[in-house]
């Protein structure tokens, strides 16, 4: 396959290694000129430098040829439009975008663009369960992506005991995203229905912890009635 | 009519003072807070006392956008500094918040082209500088021909 890399970053740099071991062709775009320097002394022709927003920068690298192109620079817009340019001008068939900031996320599908990847997705893969202390602890506040993992425990008071998952009114900006009971952790599907003593992890918007405070704590402090 | 303006740099503000003078309603949106001031040079009132509304907020930023009034707009103006925010924005307004008109400026006269085509109303500076420079060329160039004999030097 072609593959067109944009943004020789470390992610870039060392994806567009890994492609020309699997002996795929891979032209990586890079617009700072120290950095693509520093990059060419390893890739050589493998790197091109120019500014992979303008479409004769795109024309030279070939994308009219390529069979993929990945956006990996450290700009949401640019990647978003990278990819746009890609899939409907040049008729690309794969896309890859970065996202660096998750609340992008949302422009990114209004643009069509898909798939893309966060740093945060692959972080969440690499957490392990940990046994909590009692309330809301952060596990992970990833700031540049502006987002936080934390972890509840369900007490008996717990409004959320007894109901199903599905039923829940999670605040916007928050997304229930494991369970873990008896030692054993699990994704929750809809109708899992939540006991005392489980341990919920939750990934969310930062400011978002009262009111998932809200909604998990005890009853009658200000939980909203079904 | 309702205008919101994404961007309050030279080219913003001016468009911003033009038509707030015209009687429409201005709202503009700049990263920047100081860029409010760029919005009063040559007013004897305030923006806010002569009826213009400033927020600052980036424009990608989807609740920015929405104090900066864009859910009743009936114009939207990219005119920030970065072509790719510009276009990103100019499609958020088209897609998301379906405001009638919607104008983005892009310096880039290959992507203001193609951009256009799909439908999104682009200005492109660079293409009008081009086209000015051009027919200042052919305009000089054009008197030297008409008069081979060096009256053109002279005038």
């Amino acid at each position: 396959m072609y593959i067109i890399v944009v943004g020789a970053g470390k992610v870039g740099w060392n994806l567009a290694r890994e492609l020309l071991d699997k002996q795929h062709e891979v032209t990586l775009i890079e617009s700072d000129r120290r950095r693509y320097l520093t990059v060419e002394q390893e890739l050589e022709h493998n790197v091109s430098y120019g500014d992979a927003s303008e479409l004769w920068v795109l024309e030279r690298a070939g994308i009219q040829r390529a069979d993929m192109v990945i956006a990996l620079t450290g700009d949401d817009e640019d990647n978003m439009l990278i990819c746009q340019v890609a899939k409907e001008k040049y008729l690309v068939e794969q896309i890859i975008a970065r996202v660096n900031n998750p609340r992008n996320r949302r422009h990114f599908d209004l643009l069509n663009i898909k798939p893309s990847v966060s740093a945060t997705d692959l972080i969440l893969r690499l957490l392990e369960h940990e046994v909590p202390e009692y309330g809301l602890v952060h596990l992970l506040d990833l700031q540049e992506e502006q987002l936080e993992i934390i972890e509840m425990l369900l007490g008996k008071d717990s409004a959320v005991t007894g109901r199903r998952v599905g039923d829940l009114q999670m605040p916007e900006g928050s997304l229930l995203i494991s369970v873990l009971r008896a030692g054993k952790g699990f994704v929750p599907s809809a109708d899992t229905v939540l006991e005392e003593g489980d341990e919920i992890l939750a990934v969310l918007d930062p400011g978002k912890e009262d009111d998932l405070k809200v909604l998990f704590g005890p009853e009658g402090n200000g939980a909203p009635s079904a | 009519m309702f205008i919101v303006i994404v961007g309050c740099g030279r080219v913003g503000s001016s468009v911003a003072r033009g038509m707030l003078r015209e009687g429409h309603e201005v709202s503009c949106l700049d990263e920047d807070p100081e860029s409010h001031a760029r919005l009063e040079v040559g007013l004897e009132k305030s923006w806010e006392d002569l009826g213009g509304q400033f927020t600052v907020g980036a424009g990608l930023e989807t609740e920015a956008l929405e104090a900066a009034g864009i859910e009743g707009a009936d114009v939207f103006i990219a005119s920030t500094d970065g072509d790719n925010t510009n276009i990103v924005i100019a499609q958020i307004a088209q897609r998301r918040y379906d405001v009638p008109t919607v104008i983005a400026r892009v310096l880039d006269p290959l992507r203001a082209e193609w951009y256009e085509r799909q439908g999104l109303h682009t200005v492109c500076p660079t293409r009008v500088a081009i086209e000015m420079l051009e027919g200042a060329v052919r305009g000089s160039t054009g008197r030297a021909g008409a008069a081979p004999d060096g009256a053109a030097e002279v005038a």
